[in-house]
């Protein structure tokens, strides 16, 4: 593990995504669209389990900032390709696991601080987080968000154009976000969906944000933990040796 | 005090049926300026690229500061510095904190860093600018700084791949002062592929490349003897002829052809 690397990576990446204030404006815009316009538009058609759909839809806002924020900041792995700062930092003498981590871990960052602009939307909508499950619920956004962007730099990796992110992206997280159980409750969905949302990390982490603001929960905790560390670990790993890779 | 610096046998790479570089062997003393002559799309870039780690050869082997580039990657790494020939600069830094960046990947402890990035950003006059972001920075300024970055970990081995493209003749002058002086002082070898004969004059050797093999490998002076003609230039035209070259659109220029052609749809 190289420090310097991976704290200079990370630096890096947050310097330039503050200094590039639209970005935050989306990030600000995109939670509070979707909660004011689906969570007051649904309301009256559900009610999941006696709670009102705003409050069940929002942890699942939460993780949808997060995801969406993981994926994009990963661009900067294609752009940094296409602008030549990457053999910078290839030519460095810096392990290509730091570089990975680095990566991860600014991506988690920014998601995080992105899934943070809708917590503070909490007490608009009346949804009462006891302090003490707050000290667990930010690391959980940390590690969902550091899952997120551990699979969009696998896909970065193999991308070279930004088109070809863009198409993925959508490929990815779109479906990704709605087969998770952030907008529905996934009990009684027919076997091929449920086949597929039990293989998407997304579902178990909305799971536990649901668990610790609501109290509803639909797998054990072991299994969310161990699915979505064991995920990014493999992502990771790939990620590593994309970066390995010369051709 | 013979020791060798670079050494490459019959380095060869293939791109699909393209044999960018096509068997080359040559060995680079230390502490020697080594010139890398060639046409546009010559193998000059392909072979640094190897030399730096970021190709692997489709065959022959590369030795660089007694390192195997391919089986040692990171200790190659950790001897040499490289100014490319496409801008690696992060536009939407400020020049400190790009040398500041290049410093940390290159471990300079953080004393060492600063006096190292105030002394390079004086050599490249680019000192009062230093807090400003690279992206407003003309043509000639990102290519100055680039230098100034490639320079500052004091590499044992230096590439410069075209370094002085776009730039003043008094700016070229000044960084290849500064550049020859701290070659000689601090016994770097520098490996410099250019099109400007003047600058390939002031070197110890030079091989002339072209398509993918080394034609000529010897100091100006013999080189000049041999083909009878009083400069460099006049070798290199005997050598690869006058034909103009076509080099293969590159992943830069494919970017800016897309970049236009959203610009159309808007």
């Amino acid at each position: 593990m190289d420090f310097d690397a991976i704290w200079m990576i990370w630096l890096r990446d947050l310097i330039r995504h503050f200094r590039d204030k639209i970005r935050l404006l989306g990030s600000i815009t995109r939670p509070v669209l979707w909660l004011l316009i689906m969570g007051t538009g649904l309301r009256a058609a559900f009610n999941v389990h006696g709670i009102s759909y705003t409050h069940f839809i929002f942890p699942g806002i939460i993780a949808m900032n997060l995801i969406f924020a993981a994926m994009i900041s990963t661009i900067s792995i294609i752009w940094d390709r296409e602008f030549g700062f990457l053999r910078e930092i290839l030519v460095a003498p810096i392990p290509r696991s730091s570089i990975v981590l680095g990566k991860a871990l600014s991506g988690s960052t920014v998601a995080f601080i992105e899934g943070l602009f809708v917590l503070a939307f909490a007490p608009f909508i009346k949804i009462n987080i006891p302090l003490a499950n707050l000290f667990l619920f930010l690391p959980l956004m940390f590690l969902i968000a550091f899952v997120c962007t551990s699979l969009g730099i696998v896909i970065a990796a193999r991308m070279t154009s930004f088109e070809g992110f863009g198409v993925i992206s959508n490929f990815v997280i779109m479906p990704m976000f709605f087969l998770s159980g952030a907008m529905f409750p996934i009990d009684n969905l027919p076997h091929w969906i449920n086949f597929i949302i039990r293989l998407n990390p997304l579902t178990y982490g909305v799971d536990l944000l649901r668990w610790n603001t609501l109290g509803i929960k639909t797998f054990a905790l072991y299994i969310d933990f161990l699915f979505l560390i064991i995920f990014s670990f493999i992502m990771l790993g790939i990620g590593v040796l994309e970066f390995n890779k010369r051709s | 005090m013979n020791e060798i610096a670079i050494s490459v046998k019959n380095l060869s790479k293939h791109f699909g049926p393209v044999r960018a570089v096509d068997g080359i062997s040559f060995e680079i003393k230390k502490a020697e300026l080594f010139g890398f002559l060639g046409p546009n799309g010559a193998g000059k870039t392909t072979t640094i690229n190897i030399l730096c780690t970021l190709l692997i050869p489709t065959c022959g082997e590369a030795m660089v500061n007694g390192f195997n580039v391919v089986t040692n990657p990171t200790e190659v790494r950790k001897s040499i510095g490289i100014i490319f020939q496409d801008p690696s600069l992060d536009e939407r830094l400020t020049a400190y904190e790009n040398l500041n960046f290049h410093g940390m990947i290159y471990h300079l402890p953080s004393k060492i860093r600063k006096t190292r990035i105030e002394e390079v950003l004086n050599m490249v006059g680019l000192h009062p600018k230093k807090d400003y972001i690279v992206r407003t920075f003309s043509g000639g300024m990102k290519r100055r700084l680039e230098i100034a970055r490639g320079l500052m970990h004091s590499p044992k081995i230096l590439f410069l791949d075209e370094p002085t493209i776009g730039l003043d003749p008094q700016t070229r002058q000044y960084i290849w002062d500064y550049i020859l002086n701290l070659a000689q002082r601090e016994r770097i070898t520098v490996f410099l592929t250019t099109h400007y004969m003047d600058e390939a004059e002031i070197c110890h050797r030079v091989g002339i490349i072209d398509h993918g093999k080394i034609v000529d490998l010897d100091t100006p002076g013999v080189l000049k003897n041999k083909y009878n003609v009083a400069s460099l230039n006049e070798v290199f035209l005997q050598v690869t002829g006058r034909d103009i070259r076509e080099e293969g659109s590159d992943e830069k220029e494919r970017l800016g052809q897309f970049l236009r052609a959203r610009k159309k749809l808007r």
